[in-house]
């Protein structure tokens, strides 16, 4: 049985112009100790997409169906306090910016220690010992628990956030963009740890982020959204090697690397969460749309080998 | 025929702390840095380092936006701030340049057709409306923009990387010679960025424009550039044309960023693990010598005592390294 699988999450948004339908009908599982990508771009639900499966959706916000079942329970039906006793321990939360988050009048000691202490299993002394080790772990000295955030560079903080989700020995940690800010060497020491969170702790791993290139680098599977759905689903080498989807295969082209001389976009613009069109909602970009592709709307359709994909060049629509 | 564009041993500092405390303390954005664009034929020339490394500094010094504490920056032969004195509607038209926030160059109450507009009202480009919509609708159109698409709608409705090639049909518009663009597609999709980084290539062909191309991300600049100058910590390090640098990389500092750039191929994941002690990641502005020294793994006790300088290593090609020196 996988660790978390998500079935037909829908997250909306009401809103003065209508109903933003942000997540429309998403399924995926994520298996024990696997680290599971999640790419697209901007406003493609990716965000929203986490924050629904750790219920961190507010106002205007909803969850408009489906279900989030982590170790077989229905996240989504869990009481308030059943579910905070599940945060850090079981469910770790990286945020996208942070490493931002972390309060600049407090040494990054005293912030530590209260996200330990405030679990209850842990008293201060103990709290202190395991914040030393786990920045140890992360590679950095005790000595950055006198500090204050200020002090640190953006690689650092983001070792400390990383740091203080591993502490309680959580089963899924849930990252989104947590190398986007970094300069190219902190970038490679942060995905190099959470790489480590799976091969040494055992984690599993959902890493959000729009950079190809990090997926290529860290994770075993990949899913890639846009307009609300998840449009491919396969492991990464595949994905990357031999792409199904036509937006998947833009997407990979749009991508410059040594040696490749010509790299083409893709024309168009994303569509609106108000007002997603017909069919699928990539057909007006496609190069490769066919009639039936502006009526019907293509399902997420196993094509066997651990790949799905929701395109009716592969026969989505039977 | 002298340089589009020039830096010679361009140092900026800027002040920091409090502005009543007696020793004033300063902080070295740029050191001597020296580095051109040809006259001859149009280039793209990509400034590449890390955050910190002095190159927004770079892009202000060379708009004329901040002025250098030593060292001068010329353009066409002339420095920036005479051309400011004397004549700063050619200089303001011929030195174009695009930013990095596609949002906040726009005024969010006007329809985004008015910075077109204003552009060819204050050159005085156009004598008519009429004119003036030509022009614009050509220069849409030359970019790939449709113009029924992009005109009369206000910022918000277009996409990031719609606004940002709205900046270059600016740029076409006024016809300029070189664009300064500080990380223009940081903040737009890939599916997007291969798009305006196509317009960059583009304008150097049909219009003959050169431009400064200031990034972090290394595939982008071997894409669109013809020269390479990578800075660290304020100092150019190492400076030659693109493939070279990127196929052979000579300062330990270029190798360790080119080390670190993930591929977008799962086949081809970091094998060796990078580790570096705290003191390496902390000190990256050491008082002297090498700024690169706390990081390399080449270091010897004179990169301590010595700044290295930078020195010409075959064919237009310099580094600053003694690993390199004869």
């Amino acid at each position: 049985m996988a660790l978390l699988e998500v079935r037909d999450l829908k997250v909306y948004y009401r809103t003065i112009w209508g109903l933003f339908r942000a997540v429309d009908g998403v399924s995926l599982n994520v298996g024990h100790k696997e680290v599971l990508g999640v790419a697209g771009e901007s406003g493609c639900g990716k965000s929203t997409l986490v924050e629904g499966v750790l219920r961190l959706i507010k106002p205007p916000g909803f969850i408009a169906g489906g279900e989030v079942l982590f170790k077989g329970m229905d996240l989504l039906k869990l009481g308030d306090d059943e579910l905070r006793k599940l945060r850090w321990k079981e469910l770790s939360y990286i945020p996208q910016g942070s490493m931002n988050s972390l309060n600049p009048v407090l040494r990054v000691e005293e912030q530590v220690i209260d996200a330990i202490v405030e679990h209850g299993e842990y008293d201060e002394e103990e709290a202190r010992a395991l914040a030393r080790e786990y920045l140890k772990r992360v590679g950095l000295p005790a000595d950055v628990l006198r500090m204050f955030p200020h002090e640190l560079s953006g690689g650092m903080k983001q070792r400390v956030i990383i740091a203080m989700a591993m502490i309680l020995k959580p089963s899924l940690v849930v990252a989104d963009e947590p190398v986007t800010a970094l300069d190219v060497v902190s970038q490679r020491l942060v995905l190099q740890l959470l790489r480590e969170l799976r091969d040494e702790y055992g984690a599993s791993l959902i890493y959000v982020s729009h950079d190809l290139a990090t997926h290529a680098e860290l994770v075993d599977r990949m899913a890639v959204m846009y307009a609300g759905k998840v449009v491919e689903v396969g492991n990464v080498e595949e994905v990357f090697l031999e792409p199904l989807h036509p937006y998947v295969q833009l997407l990979i082209d749009s991508v410059p690397k040594p040696g490749k001389k010509v790299v083409k976009g893709i024309p168009g613009v994303a569509p609106s969460p108000l007002n997603w069109p017909p069919g699928c909602r990539f057909h007006p970009r496609c190069p490769k749309a066919m009639p039936i592709c502006s009526q019907v709307e293509p399902e997420l359709t196993d094509v066997g080998g651990g790949r799905a994909v929701a395109c009716h060049l592969y026969g989505g629509a039977q | 025929m002298s340089a589009l564009l020039e830096l010679r041993s361009v140092t900026k500092l800027y002040r920091v702390g409090r502005s009543l405390s007696l020793k004033p303390r300063y902080i070295t954005a740029v050191k001597n840095v020296s580095f051109s664009i040809p006259g001859e034929k149009p280039a793209i020339v990509a400034l590449v380092g890390e955050s910190g490394s002095g190159k927004s500094t770079i892009a202000r010094l060379v708009l004329g936006l901040v002025k250098p504490t030593s060292g001068e920056v010329l353009y066409r032969g002339k420095s920036v701030g005479t051309w400011l004195r004397e004549d700063p509607t050619t200089f303001r038209r011929e030195v174009q340049a695009v930013f990095q926030d596609p949002y906040s160059t726009y005024n969010p109450f006007y329809r985004v057709d008015r910075v077109l507009y204003l552009a060819v009202k204050k050159f005085k480009l156009a004598s008519s409306r009429e004119e003036a919509e030509r022009l614009i609708r050509e220069a849409m159109r030359a970019l790939g923009l449709r113009p029924e698409d992009v005109l009369g709608r206000y910022p918000h409705q277009l996409s990031g990387g719609e606004r940002q090639r709205l900046m270059l049909v600016r740029a076409l518009l006024l016809k300029p010679r070189l664009l300064v663009a500080d990380e223009p597609v940081s903040m737009i999709d890939a599916s997007l960025r291969a798009i305006f980084l196509n317009g960059l290539l583009q304008l150097k062909e049909e219009q003959g424009l050169s431009s400064l191309y200031i990034t972090h991300d290394l595939h982008t600049a071997y894409y669109v550039a013809d020269k390479v100058v990578v800075l660290n910590a304020g100092r150019v390090v190492e400076e030659g044309p693109a493939d070279a640098v990127f196929e052979q990389p000579l300062h330990p500092y270029t190798q360790l960023l080119l080390k670190s750039v993930p591929l977008p191929d799962p086949r081809e994941r970091w094998r060796e693990k990078l580790s570096f002690e705290l003191e390496q990641l902390e000190k990256t502005r050491p008082e002297k010598g090498c700024p690169f020294q706390y990081r390399c793994s080449f270091a010897i006790e004179r990169c301590k005592m010595e700044d290295p300088q930078l020195v010409n290593v075959g064919e237009e090609r310099r580094v600053a390294c003694f690993l390199y020196e004869k």
